[in-house]
């Protein structure tokens, strides 16, 4: 399946099918992960059963150093 | 006390967590500042290289107020979509409105934060602009519901200390709610001065990150945070043109 992550396109394994398995696949740490999906943010709590679908854009934030 | 919407704070001290050697010094220089409030600022995970540590792993997450920043929105739109962005953290609903309208000298543009402030006050979130000294866009920020405004005492990083200590103290002299200078200082005698006029806090950065010795900075921050305090709520003497011995005048015998 082929979508857009943090704005490189990556093309992921079949068994991806969720945003759970997504932050799995690139070994992300859920709890520090926020997670927007084609421009809607997801909430933290419900988020990890949402499907995902080809062409998706997704971007995945988090807290940094910052002033 | 220092109270911002419905939250109180002992300490007049706001750490920001940008540009520090490293997580160890980094956490040391927290502790030694007994802030309660860090600021961070919201970006991309590195997808490809994701078990880069993080500070928030590194500390007690829960013993502080996160603080996260709109940096990197340069109009009222970017500035909301990254608030909303740290709020779906599920770890704070405060922001600190940052909209950069210059890349050589950091300043905020005034609309864009006044755009960004409004339209996040609505959506409920506790809200703290980064705002320049102009006296009037700090009261048009007061008047929109905004939880604290936060004046800068000089451009982001420069360390020039309060450039402007006449607005500054206007803009005390004429808020509401809390006054958090914000961004410029470099020394604990800048933090000092800052809470002399009559500040209810200071939010530094590279003040301390980038001091030779952070740690040590971030403890005399938090004395001279508590030292300008003090010096002003016990009230100033006058300042006079000419002098007034302190030692008495009568009972010069020896001469």
């Amino acid at each position: 399946m082929k979508m857009t992550v943090n704005g490189r396109e990556v093309d992921v394994p079949e068994n991806v099918r969720t945003v759970r398995d997504l932050l799995d696949h690139f070994n992300l740490n859920k709890d520090l992960a926020i997670v927007e999906l084609n421009q809607s943010i997801l909430d933290k709590t419900t988020r990890d059963d949402q499907k995902l679908t080809n062409g998706d854009r997704i971007e995945i934030v988090q807290f940094v150093g910052g002033g | 006390m220092l109270k911002i919407g419905p939250y109180s704070f002992e300490s007049r001290l706001l750490l920001g967590t940008g540009k520090f050697p490293d997580f160890d010094v980094q956490k040391a220089a927290v502790e030694a500042s007994q802030t309660e409030i860090l600021t961070f600022a919201v970006r991309r995970m590195n997808i490809f290289e994701p078990n880069q540590p993080n500070f928030l792993e590194k500390i007690e997450a829960k013993k502080y107020t996160l603080l996260p920043n709109t940096a990197g929105a340069k109009t009222a739109e970017e500035a909301v979509r990254i608030a909303r962005l740290a709020k779906a953290s599920g770890l704070c609903d405060m922001i600190k409105v940052e909209v950069i309208g210059c890349d050589k000298t950091l300043l905020p543009d005034p609309v864009e934060t006044l755009r960004a402030s409004e339209m996040l006050l609505e959506e409920g979130f506790i809200v703290l602009p980064y705002t320049s000294d102009d006296v009037l866009l700090a009261k048009r920020l007061e008047d929109l519901g905004c939880h604290a405004i936060m004046p800068g005492a000089s451009p982001i990083g420069t360390g020039l200390g309060i450039v402007n200590p006449l607005n500054i103290h206007y803009i005390i002299e004429q808020a509401n709610v809390p006054v958090i200078v914000d961004a410029g200082i470099g020394t604990p005698s800048d933090a000092a001065k800052a809470m002399e006029l009559g500040a209810d806090g200071v939010l530094l950065n590279t003040a301390v990150s980038g001091a030779q010795n952070p740690v040590q900075m971030a403890e005399a921050m938090k004395y001279a945070v508590l030292a300008g305090r003090s010096g002003f709520e016990a009230g100033r003497i006058p300042k006079k043109l000419h002098a007034n011995a302190s030692s008495p005048l009568e009972g010069m015998s020896v001469l």
